[in-house]
This record gives C-alpha cells, structure tokens and sequence, in this order.
C-alpha cells in the first residue's frame, strides 16, 4: 500500500533479533532422538529384525540422527548467531 | 488392516516431539513486538531457514500420502509433479520475480496487486486467496483426522481439536516465525521418517531391478518406469495424458501459478532478512524437492508391488500406500518417528495455510477496507484474532474434503480455478507497462471462468478418456489431465482478456510503477553498486542454474 499506517511517535520497534536461534532445537531434538534410537537398536529383537527385512533400522536411524545432531550443534557451536548492527531506521532493541 | 501396533516408546517420541513444537511457539512469542514480527517474522530470517521452510510449507497432505498414492496408481511420471511441474518455477521465481516482490518492500502478494493494478482487482485476489488457504488448511486437518483415526484408533473430532490445538498454539504464540521454523523442525523429521521405509522396501524387494521386476507383474506394468512414454497427444497412453497437458498445463501454468504467486509460499521468502536471502530461498527449497519425489514414489511402488489388490475395490486406497509400509516393517522407535514426521506433515501443511490467510486478511482486508490507520499494535492483536478465526473455519470446512476420494485432485481442482490465472496476470504486470489497472480484475476474472468451464466441459470430451473413447458415467476420466487442460484455458483467457482491455483502458502513470516493473527501477532503491555482491556461491543465478541442470540429467536418466 502506498500509505503507511499512522504509528505515531511511540512506534513500537521490531523485536525479530530476539528471536532464537533454530540449530540448537534441531540439533537438540534429534541428539535425544539418536540416543534413544540407537540404545533400542542394540536391544532389537530378532522378530522386529526379520519385519525390517533384516535391516536393523532402529541402530541405523539413530546413527544417522547422531549424526545430524552433531552437526547442527558443531554448526551453531562454531557460528553463533551474529547480531546484524542496527539498522538506521530501526535502531536495535535492546540487544 | 491399517493399525499401528504403537507402543509406549513411539508414544514418548511423539510426545517429546509435540512438546518440542509448541516450545518453538513459546520462545518465539519473545520475538513478537509488531504486526510484522507477527505475520512477516520482521523479515529477519536466514535464507537456509526460509528455504527449507518454503519447501516444508508444501511438503504437507498433497506430498507425503497423495504422491506416494499417484506414485502407486501412476509409477515415475509422478515425477514431473516435482520436476517440470516445480523447480523451473521456483527458479523462476528466485532469479526473476523475486526482486519485484521484495524490492517493492509489498507485505503480501495481494498487496502487489494493489500497487500494480486497483482496489478490485486486490480485493478480488485478497478473498479468492483467503477462501482457497482456508479451504486448503481444512483438507490438511481433515486428511490429518483420517490417518491418526486409522492407525491410531482416535475418533475424527478428537484429532482434528487436537491437532488444530497445537497448531492454534504455536502460530498465536510465536506467529509466522513459530509456523516457519516448526516448518524446518518438520522437514528434517520427516525425512527420518521416510528415509527408512524407502530403504527397507527396496531392501525387501531386492532392490531397484527387483522392484522393477515386481512391477511389471501388477497392472501399471512396465510403463510405471517410463516418465515420457506415451505422451503423444492424438493416441497419448501415459496416465498423465500428452505432452500439451504435461509441459504447458503442469509445468507452466499450474506450476508457475502456484509456486511464484502463491502467497503461502511467497510469504515464506519475504520473511528473509534481505534480497539475496529472500532470492534464494526458493532456490534453496528446489534442491530438496528434486530429490524428495524418491521418498514418495518408491513407497508408493513398492507398496503397489507387495501389498495385494491395493489401489482395487477389494483392497486398500491408494492413499494408505505409507502408512501400509510403515505397519509392515518398521519396529517401535522408528515407527515412532515416521508417525511423528507424517502428523508434523500435515499440522505445518495447515500451519502454512493459517499463517498467510491471518496475513492477508489483517493486511490486505482489515487493514486496507475496514479499519485503516490504525495503531500497529492494533493490527498484531487482530493478526492474532484473525489466527483464531482462520483454524475455525479451517475445522468447519475439514468436511468438505470428505467428499473426494483423492485429495490430490481435489487441491489441484482449486488451484486450476484460482491459481491458474494469476501467472499470466502477474508475468504481464511485471514484463508490461502497458498493463492498465482494469485488465487485472478482468483477466482474472476471465481466467477463473476459464478455468470452471474448461473442467466442466472436459468430462464430455472424449479425448480425455482413456484410448479416447467416452465414458458416459465419467469414471474413468483422466482428472489430472482435464485439470492440466483447464490450467492452459484459464492462462490463455486471463492473457487475451487482459491484453485486450489494456488497450482500451488508460494505463498507470508510470511515476506510480516505479519498482514495479521490467524496466522502471525504483527511484528510492539502494544503488545497486552500493549493495555488497555476495559470494560466488550463493549467486541465485548459479544455484538456479545447477538445479535445473540436475531435473535435465535426471529426466534424461529418467525418461
């Protein structure tokens, strides 16, 4: 729209910079997700086995989940969210 | 026989996971200060996360049972859903369009319209938009409903209040960022999910030749491998129809209609904290459904191939093909997941549609008809409201989809009637300067009409039956293919209809364009030697370019 709504002087400000930061709950979820998989994979019955067409999927799947929760975590470890500087026509909200 | 055998272990998996989402709408609510915190997430996110939130807020009903489904009754030509019929026109979208939306700063794409045209042909985009994303949220939560109902045992009305709970829990609360992040969370735990069953299904039918060698035994035959065979228009064979219907109506009209001017989808890029992120979010998002058509239409033929009379009267629907699979060979634990990836699927496919309908209909309705000039504040608390509305009608219209048996065509039925069109008005107001206010209501209109009429009439034509001879009762009517076709009726009638009222209508000034279109760059624009080049390597047109360059090899390998 061409017009912008009259806000006035005590406008609020954005608070999108307080938002957090996504990697740590991925990360986070599938480390407890790997750990439960994989402990139930080493107990995998010979019944579920065969189901699985032989394959033990609960041990796989949570090595693959490890796997991903490692990475999300070394990602958000070794590039933590950087704050952009305030915008000069948003100035930063208490960051 | 559909019933999990679910146990106390797959229940904690889903329980942690269901804590976990409404914990993103939680600490999301931190971030929520404005009207655009709440319904742009204030155009702050990262271009990783809006991509693959962009590619979640698809990845609901229509991908993960409906395409395992036309993956069972069709085999490999599912694939141009997903290649022609998608990532050109997310590339598309990226490289070209993207600038026009973002650059112009619009929050929506009815708010587009509403520059480039005039309030009718706003309005009439704004309520169509509105209309299709609520109707669209109800056949997730309805298709939500049947699943938990057949595996778990939970009555209809139970799942669809509670699964409409957590979804009313973490868009009020967190607003847009609460739906796109959950929309990432979702995309990595349903790919868990599915990942498994493909192995093991290939695994227990000996692989990809032994799939294929079980296939040829069902009725689909060996046609299930072949993605262009039997396309030829005049005698086409390929359950898709001919080529006319597939490249033209699919992969042009239907994809660019809904991929670039969806606003579900657009809203998603809008949401990133710059151009070069909002340009290549849709990029970003393409890379994934490349591949995602393995996840669906292997299931899907690999059920077709070891579940007897599937997709017949005397056996189970088409649809079950997934949940079928699951039942059979995953163990507690990973069934766990997979449970946990389909149901996520289909509260972020509601959550996508919730999250663009409380914008729009805040911005583009309340805010530009009803009660303009308000505080922001105001507007955040309506946002919120409108939320509330929106899952509510959500739930009375879950019914509707009742009533068809294959969700896929019900949803491409809307999309033929109010998306087809949009493309050929979007591409002439963005590539025309000569495109004058008038013509978009009136192309669009025209395109709709197209559209219904081109669907009506098709189930009387004779070459939309198989071997082309007429059905009188209708049933074996090529759905997809009288859809594809009303696609193309409604792009050409919106584009003669607009160009014909353009020439007798008097255009904007092209002062008011500035932005807007091909050619007239906006005057209060950043210079562009003042912007930063990004890297080489997240340059849109090189990642744009390697996409399509992998659907070409594929379809090569493919055909």
């Amino acid at each position: 729209m061409s017009e912008t709504p009259d806000t006035g002087a005590e406008a609020p400000q954005s608070a999108a910079a307080k938002l957090f930061d996504l990697r740590v709950l991925i990360g986070g979820l599938f480390l407890v997700y790997g750990v439960m998989l994989t402990v139930a994979g080493l107990f995998t019955s010979s019944k579920e086995l065969a189901k699985a067409s032989h394959i033990n999927i609960n041990l796989w799947m949570g090595i693959g989940m490890l796997i991903i929760g490692v990475f999300f975590t070394t990602w958000w470890r070794l590039r933590p969210l950087r704050r952009d500087p305030p915008q000069p026509d948003a100035t930063g909200t208490g960051q | 026989m559909l019933r999990l055998h679910v146990n106390a272990f797959d229940y904690l998996i889903l329980a942690i996971y269901f804590g976990l989402v409404v914990t993103i709408g939680v600490m999301a609510r931190r971030a929520v200060a404005t009207s655009e915190d709440f319904l742009l997430s204030g155009r702050s996110l990262p271009a990783w996360v809006t991509g693959l939130a962009f590619i979640s807020a698809n990845l609901g009903a229509i991908e993960i049972l409906g395409m395992a489904a036309n993956g069972a009754q069709y085999g490999l030509p599912t694939v141009h859903f997903y290649w022609i019929g998608a990532v050109p026109a997310m590339v598309f979208l990226g490289v070209v369009m993207m600038p026009f939306y973002y650059g112009s700063r619009v929050r929506s794409v009815p708010e587009f319209l509403l520059r480039r045209f005039n309030p009718a042909t706003h309005l009439f985009n704004a309520l169509t938009f509105a209309l299709a994303a609520v109707l669209i949220a109800g056949v997730n939560l309805y298709a939500l409903a049947l699943v938990i109902n057949a595996l778990i045992g939970w009555p209809i009305w139970l799942s669809i209040a509670i699964s409409a709970l957590f979804v009313l829990a973490y868009i009020t609360l967190g607003g847009l960022s609460g739906a796109i992040y959950n929309e990432v969370l979702q995309f990595f735990v349903i790919i868990a999910g599915l990942v498994p069953l493909v192995i093991i299904g290939l695994h227990s039918v000996g692989g990809w030749s032994g799939l294929q060698a079980k296939i040829d035994h069902t009725k689909l035959g060996a046609a299930a491998f072949s993605t262009w065979g039997g396309v030829g228009t005049g005698n086409w064979t390929n359950p898709l129809g001919d080529w006319i219907g597939i490249v033209f109506g699919l992969g042009f009209v239907l994809s660019f209609g809904y991929w670039t001017t969806n606003f579900a989808e657009v809203q998603r890029a809008l949401s990133a904290k710059d151009l070069s992120a909002a340009q290549r979010t849709p990029l970003i998002g393409a890379y994934p459904k490349i591949f995602i058509p393995a996840l669906t239409i292997i299931p899907g033929l690999v059920a077709l191939a070891i579940i007897p009379n599937l997709g017949t009267p005397k056996g189970a629907s088409y649809n079950d093909a997934i949940p079928l699979l699951m039942g059979r060979f995953l163990p507690n634990g990973a069934l766990g997941v997979a449970l946990a990836g389909l149901l996520a699927a289909f509260m972020a496919g509601m959550a996508a549609n919730v999250s663009s309908f409380n914008t729009v209909f805040t911005y583009d309705i309340w805010q530009t008809y009803i009660r303009r000039g308000r505080r922001d504040r105001y507007y955040l608390n309506v946002g919120r409201v409108v939320t509330v509305v929106g899952i509510l009608i959500g739930i009375g219209t879950a019914f509707i989809a009742s009533g068809y048996s294959n969700i896929m065509n019900y949803i491409q039925l809307l999309f033929s009637f109010f998306n087809a069109p949009l493309f050929a008005t979007f591409i002439l107001a963005m590539f025309w300067k000569r495109t004058t206010p008038w013509s978009g209501i009136a192309g669009l209109a025209a395109g709709t009409i197209g559209a219904a009429v081109m669907h009506f009439a098709g189930y009387h034509i004779a070459y939309f039956y198989p071997h082309q001879v007429y059905d009188p009762t209708h049933a074996t009517i090529n759905a997809q293919m009288v859809n594809f076709y009303g696609a193309i009726a409604a792009f050409v009638a919106d584009l003669v209809v607009t160009v014909l009222v353009s020439l007798v209508t008097q255009p904007k000034p092209v002062s008011e364009l500035a932005g807007l279109v091909w050619g007239v760059p906006d005057p209060n624009a950043p210079d562009p030697a003042s912007v930063p080049k990004p890297v080489w390597w997240k340059s849109p047109k090189l990642l744009g370019g390697v996409a399509l360059g992998i659907v070409l090899v594929l379809s090569i390998i493919f055909a």
